[in-house]
């Protein structure tokens, strides 16, 4: 019995599926039609009772995100889209939009009309061109076809580059073009956001799982999924498997059951650690197969759900080098606003490298985790506190790899074999 | 009179005490009322919070509910049942605040022995308080090139930064600025300008001022001193009746430095780039020290003070004299030209208005201004502002300040009466009435005003006939207030003073005997003069016509008058005493020159354009010279009268005794205004004002300063410049019979019938080159 539950992917190994012909030919364009005709109350209670929750990573119930915008208030509202997928491991939003970009589309489409915006904005990452075209066709396929333009705007935004956009305020004033660096909360976004009018900041996925909660109702939705986590998500699989790639599954599927239908670890190896949702998200080990992947059941068990984004490292993967690759990751990345994690990375980094090249010592462990402390919950924005969970969550399960590093003078692994191309004449 | 404002006051418990403070009172300034202090970098009153340092985290709950993780403090107002742990009782909060104190000088170097702000650098004493004492930091540095000069006068060492954007919100908030923005990220973030744009703002010191560290320096200051070397004294600007609060800091009687200091009620923190960088004259080294007397070759040439007093004392003595002040002197020393006038030359022939004047300005300063109080918090109440012949960036830069901040906070209406849009009304989008020079008072007439208006008339009113006319009409009907807001500094302590042909002391007419008895018997003289004395271009005439013999001069520009040829050949023709601090028109031409006190070196008070008194001590105490009013003191004794004010301190006190003046004041008398003149082809009539930075007298030497100058352009409508074939940066020739100015035009919005230049920069000194400024018709040709 297959545990896959596909619905944002039901139709993607069609060679169309991106094209409007396609997402008409399976239904597509009918759940805006049915929710326009609903009253927008109507439609934020039914996605309340659906009990969707944000998939951008926080799983904030979106009903209630969408209930936070004043009505009555005689100002623009604005919905806007962070499709500014960035994050290590991450790659959910940019295969979503390649196969089907119309599910987004229709979903903006429902989404403004409950919080009566006339303007969605989709920001979107602007290294992903291909992406970016087929996102910019679909949205001129939607206006010749009339979805868009009768009552709703779409405008599709591409950044720069920077992880930060994709911090919800950042992304804000980046869209305003300005530097993309978090504002200050409050105000929050559904009082003062884009344009300093009430705002909803939605990921990719949650706008797009909409249309499909109009169409078959709350209840189906609700009848997937855990007691608090409903309905579908994607799963992006990556790293050391035999079979990468998006497993769309009910909420609570564990990794072995996904490693079990995916295809199991790179033949021949075994698993060591993997990030349940992101190099954000506290690392998970062997002893984490059977978690629920729910935000509570991952959450109790130490990490995450993040944007279930599971990467998969086996045996021959130094902790200590994919850390700090990460490490080098948050220091490029970070925006420089707030002390800690401009600072923080910065010193995080020079202290990794010294560890991974045999130049550290055990007080330095004792430092990273002081320093970590020091940025845990002492930056501006989730950045920095993201930036020290690969450090501390791989220093608790692998305290002897980082000591070995000291006492072997180096790096005890060989960087070659954790390498896709090794054994393959590379 | 004060009202006082009902305000809702929260009460909150900050480490374990009670404080109650106005609503939406921040957490860190509700621990201030507390004395404690918790750490700070980028929070700054005035400005927007941030919370981008992150020093001041504190533990916070509200209600039983505490915050997972510490608060930034600046961040956060005071709410019902907040209960805040600073550092003093959280240990969470005193870690957090270690370690991040610990992160900020990962990168910064430790080069506080050579570094301007060593020993009084926010970052230095926070680091003794809240750092640790030996680095853990092993690692490599960030480091840039260093200094980058991001304008002439402000240095920026990138590494020493901690990237609170003190400085780049101050530009974007306070000054409406915004030339220098926060660049690229992470550790590389810095401070940067764009590349073709220096960060030429008026207010680019107070940047300097409140960067919490050494990252932003003054080229003037830059190595220059330790401030604890530095004697600070409180004292007043001299550059303008903006009346700025501010801090002299003197090193071994030389001036180095100079901060705005705090006044909320007038500067709040802040100053302008003249008032702050511009001292050097008074080191120049061409300052007078020693008296000069003319000998009978007609030589100037060094004498004692008793040969030169004596020789002064003669001179004013036998002819008929009168005396010309300088709108700088202090309300003291403007009070012993007063004084003087009236008992050692027994003359009304005494005027303070070294600029282009009229009779219609006299009437309306004794009608109107005198005595009167408009206030910074009328600006702050008022619904709207009306300027009238008033640029505040470049003429009061601290009014500009403060209607910026009520152009941003509540979208406070200001309109000009003017021919050009400024920059500074741009920046306060104010409404433009354009009008044709000299045309400006049926516009005044027409706008609606009420009882809580303002009316900000500059000194440039007085160029136009009819306007203060127009003016005084404007606020008996409407009720709004009127403010008189002169560019120098003394202008207003002199109008106080009675240094005016219509007013005596304390606003008393001098056409009113009861008036003149009231000062008579303070001055105990039996009687004083009845005549209304003659203005400054009057008594010049008066000279030229043998009508007076000598002149009293002090602290005058003879060249910055409507006629200057006429000033200069008087200054010939008469017996002169002038007392200055450097050589100049006058002096060349005295028959004795009496070296006096700069402001940093004397004691005293101006009045700023409120005509709220602004004292100061002397700042350099070993300085041998005297103040105007020791002088003619000296003087008078010598003529055999005396003036009974040994000291500055005697001359405040008899100022204080006067009292208002109940009595009636002088009636102003209507004025209209006169027919625009006929203009074809090449005919244009000429406008202009002097701007904040330009060939002054007291910003001789900053060079510094003089670099961030705007630049000299001569400005002409789309619609003319079209017609005459005219685009940016062609050469415009600006003439009259006098002379003429070869400027690069600049197409903006102006009205079509003017040409705008400015009144006194390098390259456009209107009044000396083409004798002119203000409604003259000019022929302007593109060469």
């Amino acid at each position: 019995m297959t545990k896959l539950a596909p619905v944002l992917s039901a139709h993607w190994d069609e060679k169309d599926s991106f094209t409007i012909e396609a997402y008409t030919r399976h239904g597509g364009y009918k759940a805006s039609q049915k929710a326009l005709a609903m009253d927008p109350d109507a439609v934020i209670q039914l996605v309340k009772d659906s009990g969707l929750r944000g998939r951008g990573g926080a799983g904030f119930p979106t009903g209630m995100k969408w209930g936070f915008i004043p009505q009555g208030d005689n100002k623009d509202h604005y919905l806007v889209v962070n499709a500014d997928e960035s994050e290590p491991g991450t790659c959910k939003d940019m295969p979503l939009l390649m196969a089907n970009p119309h599910v987004l589309v229709e979903g903006c489409i429902i989404a403004c009309h409950a919080i009566r915006a006339k303007h969605a904005f989709i920001y979107i990452r602007g290294e992903v061109t291909h992406v970016v075209r087929r996102l910019n066709q679909a949205i001129e396929d939607a206006y010749k076809a009339g979805h868009l333009g009768n009552g709703v705007d779409l405008v599709l935004h591409v950044g720069a580059g920077a992880y930060i956009c994709g911090e919800e305020t950042a992304l804000l004033d980046s869209l305003e073009g300005f530097r993309g660096q978090p504002r200050l909360r409050p105000p929050f976004p559904a009082i003062a956001g884009l344009y300093a009018r009430p705002t909803v900041v939605n990921n990719v996925e949650s706008i797009s799982a909409v249309p499909a909660i109009i169409n078959n109702g709350p209840e189906w939705y609700q009848s997937m999924g855990t007691e608090k986590s409903k309905g579908t998500t994607l799963y992006s699989l990556s790293g050391h498997v035999n079979n990468p790639g998006q497993f769309e599954a009910p909420l609570g599927i564990t990794l072995r059951e996904i490693l079990e239908l995916s295809g199991g670890i790179r033949t021949g190896h075994t698993l060591k650690f993997w990030t349940p949702g992101g190099s954000s998200t506290p690392i998970f080990t062997q002893d984490h197969l059977d978690t629920p992947l729910d935000y509570e059941g991952v959450s109790a068990a130490g990490s995450m759900l993040g944007t279930k984004a599971l990467q998969i490292f086996d045996e021959t993967t130094c902790v200590v080098r994919a850390v700090l690759r990460w490490t080098e990751f948050y220091k490029h990345e970070s925006c420089g606003k707030c002390t800690p994690c401009r600072e923080g990375t910065w010193w995080l980094v020079q202290i990794l490298r010294d560890l991974e090249a045999g130049k550290g010592t055990e007080a330095d462990l004792a430092k990273l985790l002081d320093l970590c402390d020091n940025i845990l919950g002492r930056s501006f924005c989730a950045l920095g506190d993201g930036a020290t969970s690969p450090i501390t969550s791989s220093i608790k399960y692998f305290r002897d790899e980082y000591i070995s590093h000291i006492t072997h003078g180096g790096c005890p692994f060989d960087p070659v074999a954790s390498t896709l191309f090794v054994g393959a004449g590379a | 009179m004060t009202t006082t404002e009902i305000v809702d006051m929260i009460t909150v418990i900050i480490d374990g005490f009670e404080v109650s403070v106005p609503k939406g009172t921040l957490v860190i300034r509700a621990a201030e009322q507390l004395g404690i202090q918790i750490p700070r970098f980028c929070d700054h009153p005035l400005l927007d919070p941030v919370g981008a340092c992150r020093q001041c985290l504190v533990d916070i709950e509200i209600n039983g509910r505490a915050f997972p993780k510490p608060q930034a403090s600046c961040t956060i107002p005071v709410e019902p049942g907040m209960i805040v742990k600073t550092q003093l009782t959280s240990v969470v909060a005193d870690k957090a605040q270690k370690g991040v104190m610990e992160l900020l000088l990962i990168n910064h170097p430790l080069d506080c022995p050579v570094c301007d702000k060593g020993g009084e650098c926010p970052l230095q004493n926070q680091a003794m308080s809240t750092g640790r004492s030996q680095t853990r930091f092993e690692g490599v540095k960030r480091t840039f090139e260093k200094p980058i000069n991001i304008s002439s006068q402000v240095l920026l060492d990138r590494e020493r930064c901690v990237l609170c954007a003190r400085c780049t919100r101050f530009s974007a908030q306070i000054a409406s600025d915004p030339f220098i923005t926060l660049n690229e990220r992470g550790a590389l973030q810095q401070v940067g300008i764009y590349e073709k744009a220096p960060f030429k703002s008026y207010f680019s010191g107070n940047a300097v001022q409140i960067c919490p560290v050494g990252a932003l320096t003054g080229a003037s200051y830059r190595f220059r001193a330790r401030p604890f070397d530095l004697v600070s004294t409180p004292s007043a600007c001299e550059h303008c009746a903006s009346g700025c609060d501010m801090r002299t800091d003197v090193r071994r009687g030389k001036t180095l430095r100079r901060l705005a200091g705090d006044d909320a009620s007038v500067n709040e923190e802040w100053n302008c780039d003249k008032g702050r960088w511009a001292f050097k004259y008074v080191t120049a080294v061409d300052r007078l020290t020693h008296p000069l007397v003319r000998n009978d070759a007609g030589d100037l040439v060094e004498a004692s003070w008793p040969e030169a007093l004596a020789a002064a004392a003669k001179g004013l003595k036998a002819a008929s004299a009168a005396v010309l002040v300088g709108g700088r002197a202090t309300h003291e020393d403007a009070y012993g030209y007063s004084k003087f006038a009236r008992i050692a030359l027994s003359t009304n022939d005494i005027d303070f208005r070294s600029r282009i004047s009229s009779d219609e300005e006299r009437d309306f300063l004794a009608a109107r201004v005198v005595g009167s109080s408009t206030t910074y918090r009328d600006i702050d109440r008022a619904d709207q502002v009306l300027l009238v012949g008033f640029e505040p960036e470049e003429e009061s830069p601290i009014v500009f300040l403060r209607l910026n901040k009520q152009f941003r906070k509540r979208a406070l209406k200001v309109t000009t009466i003017s021919s050009k849009l400024s920059i500074g009304v741009e920046k306060l989008n104010g409404e433009f009435v354009k009008v044709a020079p000299g045309q400006e008072a049926a516009s005044v007439s027409a706008q609606a005003l009420t009882a809580q208006s303002i009316i900000l008339v500059g000194e440039r009113a007085s160029e136009s006939a009819g306007v203060l006319t127009a003016v005084a009409a404007l606020s008996d009907s409407t009720g709004a207030k009127i403010a008189w807001i002169p560019r120098r500094a003394g202008e207003r302590g002199a109008l106080e003073a009675g240094a005016i042909g219509n007013l005596l002391p304390g606003g008393r007419p001098v056409a009113d005997s009861a008036a003149r008895v009231d000062i008579a018997t303070l001055w105990g003289a039996s009687s004083l003069p009845s005549t209304i004395g003659r203005s400054s271009d009057e008594i010049y005439a008066a000279v030229n016509s043998g009508a007076i013999g000598a002149l009293l001069v002090g602290g005058v520009d003879p060249l910055d008058g409507a006629n200057g040829e006429s000033a200069l050949a008087a200054l010939e023709k008469a017996f002169v005493v002038c007392l200055e601090i450097a050589p100049s028109e006058v002096t060349s031409r005295a028959d004795v020159v009496l070296p006096v006190a700069a402001v940093t070196e004397k004691s005293g008070s101006f009045l700023n354009w409120e005509g709220r008194a602004r004292k100061f001590d002397a700042a350099v105490h070993d300085s041998l010279n005297r103040s105007d009013l020791r002088i003619l003191s000296m003087i008078a004794e010598e003529m055999g009268t005396s003036l009974n004010l040994s000291t500055v301190t005697s001359a405040a006190k008899e100022i204080a005794s006067i009292g208002a003046w109940d009595g009636a004041r002088v009636q102003m008398q209507q004025y209209s205004s006169t027919q625009s003149p006929a203009l074809n082809g090449d005919r244009f009539i000429l406008t202009s004002w002097r701007r904040l930075l330009d060939l002054g007298t007291l910003q001789k030497g900053e060079e510094n300063l003089a670099g961030t100058a705007r630049q000299t352009v001569a400005v002409i409508s789309p619609s003319r410049a079209l017609s005459m074939g005219v685009s940016d940066g062609d050469l415009l020739k600006i003439s009259t019979v006098q002379g003429s100015v070869t400027l690069a035009a600049l197409v903006e919005d102006i009205h079509d019938d003017a040409i705008w230049a400015p009144r006194n920069s390098r390259g456009s000194q209107l009044l000396v080159n083409l004798g002119a400024a203000h409604g003259a018709v000019v022929t302007v040709v593109k060469i």
